[in-house]
């Protein structure tokens, strides 16, 4: 099957018909500098940091914003920030592809880890957390990803954390949201996410909001970025698997699930925003970080550890 | 028709005894979505309807990754 628009081969069939692979990138990239100007993702004076796990949703992001601001001649400063969460046999790997993608992309990264940030790799922590409590790996990893996240780009200065979140990330955490009926969490979700202005946050951003997961995958091979296919041992503990299973099996179905969902949801978002339970963020007495009592999730967290 | 087939999920080999003639049928074959897949051969990924043929060495490369 030839593609639509130059009947050369086809490398993926989308909605409008099917595309080659420079058809391909190219629609592909273009939807990704329309999401980041429709959204004002990025500012004259913003200071990017790209949230960088290794994997092809995070080494695309990265690689696409370089290119959108080397297109727009724009000279907002760029870094890559990795989190170490300690699983063994998985992130060892992908924070290899990390570095490697940084050096070839003149990008500096910093990585960090839980081990030294909150005392215990996940591998460790999770089995003491979850004795007393139900949490699956994937609460406390969550948690303290993005308190990590959030406080060292904040402690270096940026203004926005960009994120390699695609459509089918999305469509899951909508999802499972209305499915948990989570309407407060619900509002915090979107292209956009965080408190606009708060001294303790920095906002994130997701380029890839449009992107299915399929379309990032084929993006990231064609443009030969190295990638060790992994996949987080924890990842089937979840709930999310079950939903993402759930989902691809209805797209198999009925083509453009995904993406009714997304519509759906940004539609209702403004009155989900509207509706939100007002919280009044303050500093944990514990570490200083934003938190919503007086001592913060991670920190809550850390001790249990040591309980 | 014959194929062998890398799954980069089970980091496997197989040889298959495909028993349709396109990448879908092949698929449905190892009851695997399409969805969560990209098929290559000789490194040019091949979309559902693409013809298969006798003897074609195949990697399945898996979509979702990470956590």
């Amino acid at each position: 099957m030839g593609c639509h628009r130059c009947a050369e081969k086809a490398v993926i069939e989308l909605q409008h018909g099917a595309v080659c692979k420079k058809h391909f990138l190219e629609h592909f990239e273009e939807r990704v500098f329309w999401t980041i100007r429709r959204y004002r993702m990025i500012g004259p004076k913003d200071t990017l940091c790209v949230a960088l796990s290794g994997g092809k949703d995070s080494l695309s992001v990265l690689y696409l914003t370089k290119k959108y601001l080397q297109k727009q001649g724009l000279k907002n400063e760029i870094e890559a920030l990795a989190i170490d969460e300690g699983i063994s046999g998985y992130r060892e790997k992908t924070l290899e592809d990390a570095k490697m993608f940084c050096t070839e992309q003149k990008i500096p990264l910093k990585i960090v880890s839980f081990q030294e940030e909150l005392g215990k790799p996940l591998d460790e922590a999770y089995p003491l957390i979850t004795k007393d409590t139900k949490k699956k790996p994937c609460n406390l990893c969550g948690v303290w990803r993005r308190y990590l996240l959030n406080k060292h780009a904040r402690e270096m200065g940026f203004t926005k954390v960009i994120t390699g979140h695609n459509l089918d990330d999305e469509a899951q955490a909508i999802m499972m949201n209305v499915f948990k009926a989570n309407t407060d969490l619900a509002g915090r979700l979107g292209p956009i996410s965080g408190k606009k202005e708060h001294e303790l946050f920095v906002q994130r951003v997701k380029p890839l909001y449009f992107c299915p997961e399929k379309e990032v995958r084929l993006y990231a091979f064609l443009k030969g970025f190295q990638i060790d296919f992994t996949e987080c041992p924890y990842s089937h503990t979840g709930y999310r698997h079950d939903l993402q299973e759930m989902l691809n099996a209805f797209e198999q179905k009925y083509k453009g699930t995904k993406q009714g969902i997304i519509n759906s949801f940004l539609a209702l978002l403004p009155h989900l925003k509207q509706s939100q339970t007002i919280t009044k963020i303050s500093s944990c007495s514990s570490c200083g970080e934003a938190a919503t009592g007086e001592v913060c999730n991670a920190c809550t967290m850390k001790v249990m550890l040591h309980a | 028709m014959e194929l062998t087939v890398c799954i980069e999920r089970e980091r496997s080999t197989l040889q298959v005894q495909c028993t349709g003639t396109t990448v879908n049928d092949l698929l449905k074959q190892l009851q695997l979505n399409p969805e969560a897949v990209l098929v290559v051969r000789n490194q040019e990924v091949l979309i559902e309807k693409e013809l298969l043929h006798e003897k074609d060495t195949l990697e399945i490369l898996s979509v979702i990754s990470g956590g």
